[in-house]
This record gives structure tokens, sequence and C-alpha cells, in this order.
């Protein structure tokens, strides 16, 4: 619950300080201070995939520099299209381009995609099953920017959208992986896209990415966590943290949101009367949970419990991320004390 | 009328804005500042000149509502209503930090003073147009401004508002667009041409002035001229701004759209500010 403005900050009043943490950039990073990382993991694949791939051309509304666009702008700057700050104007000429039989990739940031341009996207691309790729920064609760940059309710809103394939990847060699995957598919994709220095954390896992399917990047007798996104990074810190306090727990990672794996999920919460823990970077409602929670009843599966972790269904406050994970419970403690609790109950 | 000395007043309320911008910059090491050393002056004039308000009661009824449609320059629009003091000058330590009333992109439940939740763009003048259309119904006298971006002429919606206000003659909305002609990926004419664009609203039924966004006396002219046009025309002051006006160094560089600025930079770029009002 967001205080009221005419309550100044509590240290102004008291004259007691404590350190705060600062806002900083739009875009903070998600990395820890020891996470291997790797550059615009987008931005380079896609201009590696573009010197093969000659349909692929790029667009974006006045956010190539910060959807890592720019790395494509500058290998193939002649198969680089600037739409302007203009996301509706964006999705249409993504559909022209492709009615052409060209495969654009455009990125601007994922509030700007669905919540403005769904109208376009739905029928100038999605309806026509046409083949653009659409590649958003900012999902979820990654800026402290407040509810105009914060993409909560970005996979609820593209869910219920017919032909749309959704994927939301975690780190940065699954998004290299992604990208020439989804260039493959025949369709239009929405990706949430991490920028910047993306974490390097799948690679001991022994993992590979396939459009449509979930994986299994650990196993554990204890619980189940399924998670998509940059939560599958947290649930993966989780259970090596829980693994030291005794508790065994599995995670299943499903980066591909729609067609949703189904099967393979369906198959792991049948097995052993776990209790299934949903987290996703993304409101509670409408996203990989509640798509999780209706596969299973529709399958007849009913785990001894099933619990969600995302985020509440608000306005998110303004603020620095790492207090904002915290605060709604996205941070790698707080899905470990979650789990725990939730065990101990 | 004694113009000299009102404009002298002005231009020290330009370069405290400026002053209060460096400060709550200073809090985060980098942000929106070129843009709101870019716009200090019209907001000098804003507020200071042109709009109706009471510190003490920011809700006032009878208030000249003013929108700010680029959320992102939240720092600019803080940093007039701490002159203003709509908002107290010791909260400028707090800007953008955790539990603060001042967070990074400008938002109505947060900051008194603030009307809008601005930063996803081009929301701004269709919102004026509600309000304008309101305060119409209720007999008011009141004006909304909209303070909005030349980024934001890339937004359709603006221009959807732009023709229905033309639509309705909305002669108590004034549109402020500051044309810094920069943006996100570069230069704004580079990003999509949006000029001319006297003439686009001019098409559309507006009053149209363009002025030096940093010469406070042809600011001065325009919102009187603004406000007491006598056409039932809804009034756009096109304010072609100087991004970083006042910091040379900082003027100086390309990429200005989120500048950052190191450590000891500050004091210099507040001594600049405070030179160039005493030149």
């Amino acid at each position: 619950m967001r205080r009221s403005k005419y309550i100044r900050p509590a240290h102004l009043e008291s004259g007691i300080d404590k350190p705060r943490l600062t806002t900083s950039a739009m875009i903070a990073s998600i990395a820890g201070p020891d996470q291997p990382t790797r550059p615009a993991p987008f931005g380079n694949a896609l201009a590696a995939l573009a010197r093969k791939e000659e349909r692929i051309v790029g667009m974006s509304a006045d956010l190539a520099k910060y959807t890592d666009l720019h790395v494509f702008r500058a290998a193939h700057p002649d198969r680089f299209y600037q739409m302007g700050m203009a996301e509706q104007l964006l999705m249409m000429s993504a559909a022209g381009m492709a009615r052409e039989g060209f495969q654009p990739w455009v990125t601007t940031y994922a509030v700007f995609a669905s919540r403005r341009a769904y109208d376009f996207i739905c029928l100038a691309i999605a309806e026509e099953m046409l083949d653009v790729k659409i590649v958003c920064a900012l999902p979820g609760l990654t800026t402290g920017y407040g509810p105009s940059h914060q993409a909560t309710e970005d996979l609820a809103m593209f869910r219920g959208m017919p032909n749309l394939t959704i994927v939301d990847p975690c780190d940065a060699s699954e998004i290299e992986q992604a990208v020439p995957a989804i260039a493959a598919h025949k369709g239009p994709v929405y990706m949430r896209l991490l920028r910047g220095h993306v974490p390097l954390v799948l690679e001991e896992y022994g993992y590979k990415f396939e459009l449509g399917k979930a994986k299994l990047l650990c196993d554990g007798k204890d619980t189940l966590i399924i998670s998509s996104g940059l939560m599958t990074m947290r649930a993966l810190e989780a259970a090596k943290q829980l693994r030291n306090d005794g508790v065994d727990a599995a995670v299943l990672h499903v980066p591909t949101i729609k067609p949703l794996d189904e099967a393979a999920i369906v198959a792991e919460c049948r097995k052993g009367g776990r209790l299934v823990v949903v987290a996703e970077n993304h409101t509670v409602i409408g996203g990989l949970g509640e798509a999780v929670a209706g596969t299973l009843l529709r399958a007849g599966v009913a785990p001894p419990a099933f619990r969600q972790i995302g985020l509440p269904d608000q306005f998110l406050e303004a603020g620095a991320l790492p207090t904002l994970h915290d605060q709604y419970g996205l941070s790698t403690l707080k899905v470990t004390e979650a789990v725990k609790t939730w065990l101990s109950t | 009328m004694s113009q000299i000395g009102h404009n002298i007043s002005l231009t020290e309320r330009a370069r405290r804005i400026r002053r209060h911008a460096l400060r709550m910059g200073e809090v985060q090491g980098q942000g929106y500042i070129a843009q709101a050393l870019g716009v200090a002056d019209v907001l000098a004039v804003s507020y200071f000149h042109a709009t109706n308000y009471r510190p003490e009661d920011p809700e006032w009824e009878g208030r000249d509502r003013f929108l700010l449609s680029i959320g992102h320059y939240a720092i600019a629009l803080y940093a007039a209503l701490i002159e203003a003091k709509i908002i107290p000058e010791d909260e400028l330590e707090t800007y953008g930090t955790d539990d603060s009333r001042l967070p990074m992109s400008g938002m109505a439940a947060y900051t008194p003073g603030m009307e809008i939740t601005g930063g996803s763009l081009g929301h701004g003048l269709g919102i004026a147009v509600g309000m304008a259309l309101a305060l119409k119904r209720k007999k008011s006298s009141s004006f909304v401004y909209n303070l909005f971006s030349d980024g934001e002429l890339d937004e359709g919606s603006t221009w959807e508002a732009a023709m229905s206000a033309g639509s309705y003659k909305l002669d108590n909305l004034i549109g402020i667009v500051d044309v810094n002609q920069m943006q996100a990926d570069g230069p704004s004419i580079g990003v999509l041409n949006f000029e001319p664009l006297g003439p686009k609203f001019e098409a559309f039924g507006w009053f149209v002035q363009r002025v030096d966004g940093n010469d406070l006396d042809a600011l001065v002219k325009a919102f009187d001229a603004a406000r007491h046009h006598a056409e039932a025309k809804p009034r756009i002051i096109i304010c072609d701004t100087k991004m970083a006006k006042g910091v040379p160094f900082l003027e100086a560089r390309d990429r200005n759209h989120f500048l950052r600025v190191e450590p000891h930079e500050w004091a210099e770029a507040l001594r600049n500010i405070d030179a160039g009002a005493e030149a």
C-alpha cells in the first residue's frame, strides 16, 4: 500500500538517518555482484543470425539503445528502421514488412508493446499469423521507475492473444539460443528481454533451449519450483540454499509460456506428492502460476499444496530494484523463506 | 511596468531551479539533468509569471493545472515545485531514494503538485483535453498547461488530443512543447521528423507561437499572448531549448539524453550556473 504523498519521509521528520538505496538508472542490473555476465546477448545473437538470414530486419521505437538492438543496428545499418517513439506504428509497419516477406524483429519496452500496442499486435500481426518477433525490455519488475515502466501484467495480456508464442528466458545463454529458435518458428513471437549485462547461470545445468519445452534443471523430493525468466535464476539459488538446510527442491524451468509444455508440468506434478511452487516475475494474476494451476486442474492432478511466488495485484512502488525485489518477494532470500514456511505449515 | 526588474527575478528563479535540479542529480550521480537545465527557464516563467497556485494548498480548486507529460523530467518539475515552496527544500536529498516522495519518474500519487502520472509518453495532452473540458463545465477560469516534449510528437495519441482540442476550441488549454532535439536513440529529427511543427498545430486549429525557450523575455511575452489570445482556440507555445543549458561542459556532451556526471563535476556545474547568473 503506497503511503500518502502528504507524509514526508520519516527520516526528515525524526532527524534519524539510515542508509537509503538510490533508484539510479532506469534499467537496473539484475546481476549479482559476483555473477558472470555477457553483454547484450540478444543484440549480438540477432546480428550474428542476420548475417545468414537475409529476411531479418530490425525495427525499434526510439529504444534501440535500451533494448540491445543497437548492436544489430551497428552491424547491419541498412536493415535497421527507426520508427520513432510510436509503438502502434512500430507494430503496423512490422506487419507490412512481414507481409512483404521480411522477418521484422521489433523492440520497445514491454509496457509499451503490451498496454499501448495490443490491438495492433493482435489484429495486424497475430490474427494474420505474420512472422513478426516482438522483443521487449523491462519485463515484470526489472526497473524501479514505477508503474509507467513496470510491465507486471504483460503475460496476462499476451496469453489471451491467439497465435502468439510467448518466451520468457532466464539468462544470457538462453537468450542466445532462443534467437535462432524463434527465427526458425514461423509466426508471431513475444519475448521478454533481459538486456545489458545479463547473468549466465544455466550453463552449469547442461541446459539447452528448445522452443515449447520445459526442462527439469535439478531434482528434489520435498518441493517442485516451477519458474520462468529471471525467477528461474532465483529458484536455482534458493534451491542451493535450501539444500544446505536439508530441503530438497526441484526446479522446472518453463521458458515458453505459450504454448505451455503441459505434459512436462503434469508429469512433474504427478511425482512424489511434492509442494508445488510457481515463481514468476509477473503479477500472480494471469501469468505462469495460473497457467500451471489451470493445467493441473484440467489434468486432474492435485499436489498436496500449490503456492505462487509473484507480484501482487497492485501498481508497484518506485524505488531501488533490490529493495523492491525484497519487498515483493522476488529475491532469493524471500523465495527461500517462502518455501521453508510453506513446507513447515 | 518594470519589465526589467521582473525578469531579473525570473532569471534568479531559473538559476535556483537549475541549482535544485543539479543538487538532486548529484544524489543519483546521473539522470535527466540536461532536460531539467534546458527547460528551467520555461518552468520559471510557468511558476513565477503565468500560473496561479497556492503553495500551501496544491489541490486548491482555483489553481491553474500544470501537467508534466514527460514523467522522466520529474527532476525538472521537482526543482520548480521546490522553488515554488510546494515541496520543502530539504527533500532534495531524498530524490530517487527508497521512501522518497520524489521518485525518478513523475507520479501523481507521490508528489504534492504533480497533477498526473507521466512517463508513459503521449498521455499528457489527452488528459489535458479532458481537464479543460471539465473546467469549462465547472465554469472555471483556470487554465490547463501541459508540458510535453518533441519526442511525444512521435506518439499518435498526442495528435488525437491535438485534433480534439482544436475541434472543441479549448481556449483554456495551453500546450508547451519542449523541443530540445534529443531522444533516447539520438537527435529528435533523426528519430522521426516532426517539422514543420507550427503549421501542423495551426492546421489543427491551434494558436501557435514558437520561441527560444531559454529567452525569459520571449517566454513571458508568449505566455501572456497565450493567456490573452482573443480567438476561441487552444494555444501552443513551441519552445526551442538547449539541453544542459547553463553548464557549458555538459551542453557539449553528445550523449546527454541520460547524463552521467562524475562526482567532481557537480561543484563545477553549480559554479557554472552561478557564474552565468551573475554575468
